[in-house]
């Protein structure tokens, strides 16, 4: 599988010895093992900025969100090549209408609970103060262009990629798709690399129709990258085989492994909380102590948009084309 | 009638019962027949270190006992093993201690008792057990005395009052449904033990969904017999945290925030508790 691979790669690149592994006639392959000489030859402090960002309900955060980061963040240093400076939570909007989904203001908070003991984990709430529903990508943009703004080494002509020395450019050709003119290219040195951090099954939900669309799945993989915590043996690593555009860009989704069986949904705790139960542990002790005072998740609560159609469904299911293949 | 675990000197709801509901005679007894019986829970093990998931065990273990109706958990023991165990990276047992106390800071109900760990041998868990159960007697018949003392209604009977009085927790031992398993491994426990525990006191077993301990008690003609004694609880929201994991992770710098409270972790950082010296074990 091409990017448990070079995650194989990465990490014996300590060492000069470099396994030669046949993966058919791809080129990139061939350059690879000159990439990494290449890059064990460099500055072992020139490591790449990342910040990671979040998407999703929090409907109500748990300690299993919380887990994606300190998980991802782990993964990355050990490759060696990534420094994540960031994690940024960012909530839907209540305009996303799934269902049970409690206002925008209580989830936000409950977040901000979460992560004051962090200092690395934050809460954007922009994205929940929109008015209208805001596709995945869009979110990424702004974030991305908020870091280049607030990026002292900013420049714009420097639009074109830099190469660090050593480095081969031939095995980047694959790397990109057209990057729009009036966009900064997440390439240009300086500006932290942003990562889409999900779970598998935000990985697999691209696969449902009309709830993405084909080119903001393309651009995000391209131009971001995703970090996609898995529990072993699931179906990432053959859902990333199986589709054209997620095989192409490859190197840029990272499969991390979760080591502990973790499986604290926010739709099991609002079922336990509906029962009665305790969901100590399950989340940190201030949200579960938030919940409780202002009583938020109930029979009603779940019935909350019942019935209405999911934003992205309704929005691309009107302007429906032909079902794209992903 | 909720079971009085506070001030002894506060008249019992069953005594207010009694005066409102004149009309029938058999009022006390119908209360008393429809309280709880007060129990408590003991889980022993390595607590090597504490995480989430062993407090997460009693938080089930509570809801659903409550949930039959029949009992009101009364109180939670942590009892770590003593440092004689002899298990590989077992780390001391005062770490161990003030680090499950640390863990429990936030909790009303559980806490953490050190008698086991004070035990110059390694002490069966029967005999745990049996401690604990002891010491709530003794305690009991404090209380008990005390009620007595400070009774404010002259006129009440020797007779009335002990029907009154506190009755004694169960104790029941609190565990994985692996440990059923376990039963019928040779030599691992004395048959004479395994049936104390599940006569005398009772297990509160936590399982996650999918596996079927039901299975281990009917391969055993022992743990049928008292299947009545045994509580079968499926864990539905799966959170695994082996103690194990969490020390490799430690030992090779990866987080392990959200899995054990913060207060454990700068413990652990603080004293350097799991390295890989201790991990090979001294």
């Amino acid at each position: 599988m091409g990017q448990a691979m070079i995650s194989l790669f990465s990490r014996t690149s300590q060492n000069t010895q470099i396994s030669t592994l046949v993966f058919g006639c791809d080129s990139e392959v061939l350059h690879l093992d000159l990439w990494l000489q290449g890059n064990h030859m460099e500055n072992p402090d020139n490591k790449r900025e990342v910040v990671l960002l979040a998407c999703g309900s929090f409907n109500p955060i748990t300690n299993m969100h919380l887990r994606l980061f300190e998980l991802a963040k782990d993964y990355l240093h050990e490759t060696g090549k990534y420094k994540v400076i960031k994690g940024i939570i960012s909530p839907v909007g209540d305009a996303y209408k799934k269902k049970s989904l409690i206002s925008a203001n209580h989830r936000v908070t409950m977040a901000q609970l979460a992560t004051e003991s962090s200092d690395w984990v934050e809460v954007d709430d922009w994205e929940s103060s929109q008015n209208e529903w805001l596709e995945t990508l869009k979110v990424l943009r702004y974030h991305h262009q908020k870091l280049a703004s607030s990026n002292p080494d900013n420049s714009l002509q420097s639009a074109v990629p830099l190469i660090k020395p050593g480095r081969k450019r031939k095995q980047e050709a694959n790397r990109y798709i057209p990057v729009k003119k009036n966009q900064l290219s997440p390439e240009t040195k300086g500006v932290p690399q942003l990562k889409l951090l999900c779970g598998a099954d935000i990985l697999e939900s691209f696969g449902i129709p009309n709830l993405w669309k084909l080119e903001d799945i393309t651009e995000i993989v391209a131009n971001h990258g995703l970090v996609c915590i898995t529990r072993a043996g699931n179906n990432a690593q053959k859902f990333i085989y199986e589709s054209d555009t997620l095989w192409q860009h490859k190197n840029n989704i990272h499969l991390v492994e979760e080591w502990i069986t973790n499986d604290i949904s926010s739709t099991k705790i609002r079922r336990a909380l509906r029962r009665g139960q305790s969901v100590r542990y399950l989340v940190p002790d201030a949200v579960r102590a938030y919940i409780e005072k202002h009583n938020l998740y109930s029979p009603e609560s779940e019935d909350r948009n019942a019935g209405v159609i999911l934003a992205p469904l309704q929005k691309y299911a009107r302007g429906c084309k032909q079902e794209q293949t992903l | 009638m909720e079971w009085i675990t506070q001030t002894p000197l506060r008249e019992p709801a069953s005594i207010q019962k009694k005066v409102k509901c004149r009309s029938r005679s058999w009022c006390a007894v119908s209360v008393m027949m429809k309280s709880r019986l007060p129990l408590v829970l003991l889980a022993c093990g390595s607590f090597n270190p504490i995480t989430n998931m062993h407090m997460r065990l009693f938080e089930l273990a509570r809801d659903h006992l409550h949930q039959t109706g029949r009992y009101q958990v009364i109180e939670g023991i942590i009892s770590p093993v003593s440092d004689n165990y002899g298990k590989r990276g077992l780390v001391s047992a005062r770490h161990r201690i003030a680090m499950a106390q640390l863990a429990l800071e936030t909790s009303d109900w559980i806490r953490v008792d050190p008698w086991e760990s004070e035990q110059e041998k390694w002490t069966e868990t029967v005999k745990v057990l049996r401690h604990h159960y002891n010491e709530s007697l003794r305690s009991l018949q404090f209380r008990k005395e005390l009620m007595r003392k400070n009774w404010p209604i002259e006129r009440a009977t020797e007779d009335f009052l002990s029907s009154l009085d506190p009755v004694s927790p169960e104790l029941k031992l609190l565990c994985g449904a692996d440990i059923l398993k376990t039963f019928s491994t040779p030599n691992l426990w004395k048959e004479e033990h395994i049936k104390e525990i599940v006569e005398k006191f009772g297990l509160v077993c936590i399982s996650r969904a999918g596996s079927d301990p039901v299975q281990y008690i009917s391969e055993s003609e022992l743990l049928t017999r008292f299947q009545h004694n045994i509580h079968l609880v499926t864990e539905w929201i799966q959170n695994e945290i082996s103690a194990t994991h969490i020390r490799h992770a430690l030992c090779k710098g990866l987080s392990v925030k959200y899995l054990i409270p913060d207060s454990v972790i700068s413990y652990i950082k603080h004293y350097n508790i799991y390295t890989e010296e201790s991990e090979r074990g001294k």
